[in-house]
């Protein structure tokens, strides 16, 4: 084969993947536009004839996705907040400071991330239950609070910064908690966004735990109200799809408007120490 | 790290007082549930329990002798096995081929099919699984009317208790392979290209040079991948949960979906804590292996 031949290959197979991929995304939102039984109604087709908002309108008038789209946004929010705040200044501390056992520390919080969640849910649910927060949007956020992950990411970063900014603002006088605020932070601005976004689409996304948490209709996030929704309007292909769409878009505007900078969030957190 | 910050004790106060948030926020909420979850499963906790505390009583290994005599479990464990062990090494060889297909010098627009093909890895997964349940649809789905056209008869994707599994490996690749191409792209470019430069001198071919050159540079990556792709598949729970229930026939019902059923739908508490330790003792394992494995490979 020459050259050409494997480009042209190779270029026809990526664009054969893209439709892949894209297809039951594309879809998705092209069904969301049809009437009632249209999407399976023979001759199947791929766009609406006439296109609708009909569903919308049903979500948003008696389905109560806003409500759902403020339950998840709501929390969403409120885990990136207080997450950013508490991993920052671990993560500073695991990078910039010596103490006796900083390491053994550490390593014992990297261990930790190898289990898995659904060990710690029954008894945090039993924990959130005798404090009186289930069905609270404080007990959906509780888990959030700090995330290994995120001290881990914040650490890497954190190393680069030069030990002399840091000593220059302690000669200076600023204090512990100055020199973290108005030097460590600002440095450390690409990964805190790019923490803030992985934070964000993660609990934004979450099903199991909102979905043991929450257990009043009203309280749903939008993956538990979709879910709860599939039991009672399966057979309505073209809502499901609507609500399918904004679950997803938000996320999806935020992921393309951001996408580098998610992106090194991967790449980061991939780099083996 | 300058050593000029080693024995201040307000140093190391601060360093405390910043860690404090965080260490307490871990320490409750997950240090003491994974303790008390051990101790859990070692109980009777039940329906009953979770009203009066008092009724809970100490049951030894009888959970854990329980799980092994269900059949259910088994069924359970080996749907995530194969889930696991077939789901894991497509996804990372799909991940793989797609990096080095956006990575090559020929391909182009290479930008454009990075963000196509991580699209997927941001949706929900809840929601994807209604839309990829719809395209499943033996009747007026559109995978069957794709395959109509190659004269493949209609598949009942889902119903089918031999094909239900692979049909939900097969939308979990969909969903997840954009995370592991990034790693292997940055993996791919960390390799130094005068490496190819001299082994085209000295007459290696495309092949070779993959063979050669590629993949032991590839391997402590690879290594990285197949463990995180290893234990995030371990946790199946949301595609069957909502595309199937675990049905057919508990074809699809997976170690956490029971764990959950067991656990938050007949509140049989402590025999669900035995299933979760049971499953994080084989991630254990599995995560041991690999790591034997890397070390291996740095020697």
């Amino acid at each position: 084969m020459n050259s050409r031949t494997v480009a042209f290959v190779l270029n026809a197979g990526l664009v054969f993947l893209a439709l892949i991929t894209l297809t039951p995304v594309v879809w998705m939102v092209s069904a969301s536009f049809m009437f009632p039984g249209e999407a399976s109604t023979a001759p199947l087709h791929f766009f609406p004839t006439h296109p609708t908002l009909e569903h919308y309108r049903v979500l948003a008038e008696r389905l109560h996705v806003g409500r759902y789209f403020l339950n998840s946004f709501v929390i969403a929010s409120a885990v990136t907040v207080i997450s950013l705040v508490f991993n920052s200044m671990a993560g500073y501390v695991f990078a910039k400071y010596q103490f006796p056992g900083r390491d053994k520390l550490f390593r014992f919080l990297l261990a930790g991330m190898i289990v898995p969640a659904q060990v710690t849910m029954l008894p945090l649910f039993l924990m959130l239950k005798t404090m009186g927060l289930i069905n609270t949007y404080v007990g959906v956020i509780i888990p959030g609070l700090a995330s290994i992950f995120g001290i881990f990411l914040i650490r890497q970063f954190a190393g680069s910064i030069p030990d002399s900014l840091i000593e220059a603002a302690r000669i200076d006088g600023a204090s512990e908690f100055k020199v973290y605020r108005s030097v460590v932070l600002p440095l450390c601005k690409p990964i805190l966004l790019t923490l803030a976004l992985f934070t964000f689409m993660g609990t934004w996304n979450d099903f199991m735990w909102p979905l043991i948490i929450m257990t009043d209709n009203a309280n749903y996030t939008l993956p538990v109200a979709i879910a709860n929704l599939k039991g009672e309007h399966l057979l309505d292909l073209e809502l499901m799809m609507a609500g399918s769409v904004v679950t997803i878009l938000p996320v999806l505007i935020l992921f393309l408007a951001f996408q580098r900078h998610y992106v090194r969030g991967i790449m980061v957190g991939g780099v083996k120490e | 790290m300058s050593s000029g910050m080693r024995g201040h004790d307000n140093h190391t106060a601060a360093a405390w007082l910043f860690l404090a948030p965080s260490l307490t926020a871990i320490a409750v909420f997950f240090v003491i549930p994974v303790l008390s979850a051990l101790v859990m499963s070692f109980t009777d906790f039940d329906i009953y329990a979770v009203g009066n505390l008092n009724v809970v009583r100490f049951m030894g290994f009888r959970n854990y002798i329980r799980i092994f005599e269900t059949p259910l479990f088994w069924k359970a464990l080996k749907n995530t096995f194969y889930f696991v062990l077939v789901g894991g090494p497509l996804s990372v060889a799909v991940s793989l081929g797609t990096a080095l297909m956006v990575n090559s010098k020929l391909a182009r627009f290479k930008p454009f099919y990075r963000t196509v093909y991580f699209l997927p890895v941001v949706t929900s997964l809840v929601a994807v699984a209604v839309v990829w349940r719809y395209l499943y649809h033996p009747a007026h789905g559109l995978l069957n009317l794709a395959l109509s056209f190659f004269g493949v008869a209609p598949i009942d994707w889902l119903g089918n208790p031999d094909i239900a599994m692979p049909a939900i490996v097969v939308l979990a690749v969909w969903k997840n392979f954009g995370y592991n191409m990034l790693i292997f792209i940055a993996g791919l470019q960390n390799i130094p290209e005068d490496l190819y430069e001299a082994a085209h001198i000295d007459g290696a071919g495309g092949w070779r040079q993959f063979v050669d050159i590629t993949i032991p540079m590839l391997a402590p990556t690879t290594v990285f991948v197949v463990m995180i792709t290893v234990i995030g598949y371990f946790q199946l729970f949301a595609e069957p949960y909502i595309m199937t229930e675990g049905g057919p026939m508990n074809a699809t019902m997976s170690v956490v979906l029971m764990m959950y059923e067991q656990g938050f739908r007949w509140w049989n508490m402590g025999f669900a804590a035995a299933i979760a330790f049971v499953l994080f003792a084989v991630i254990l394992i599995f995560s041991i292996l690999q790591l034997i494995i890397q070390r291996r490979l740095q020697q």
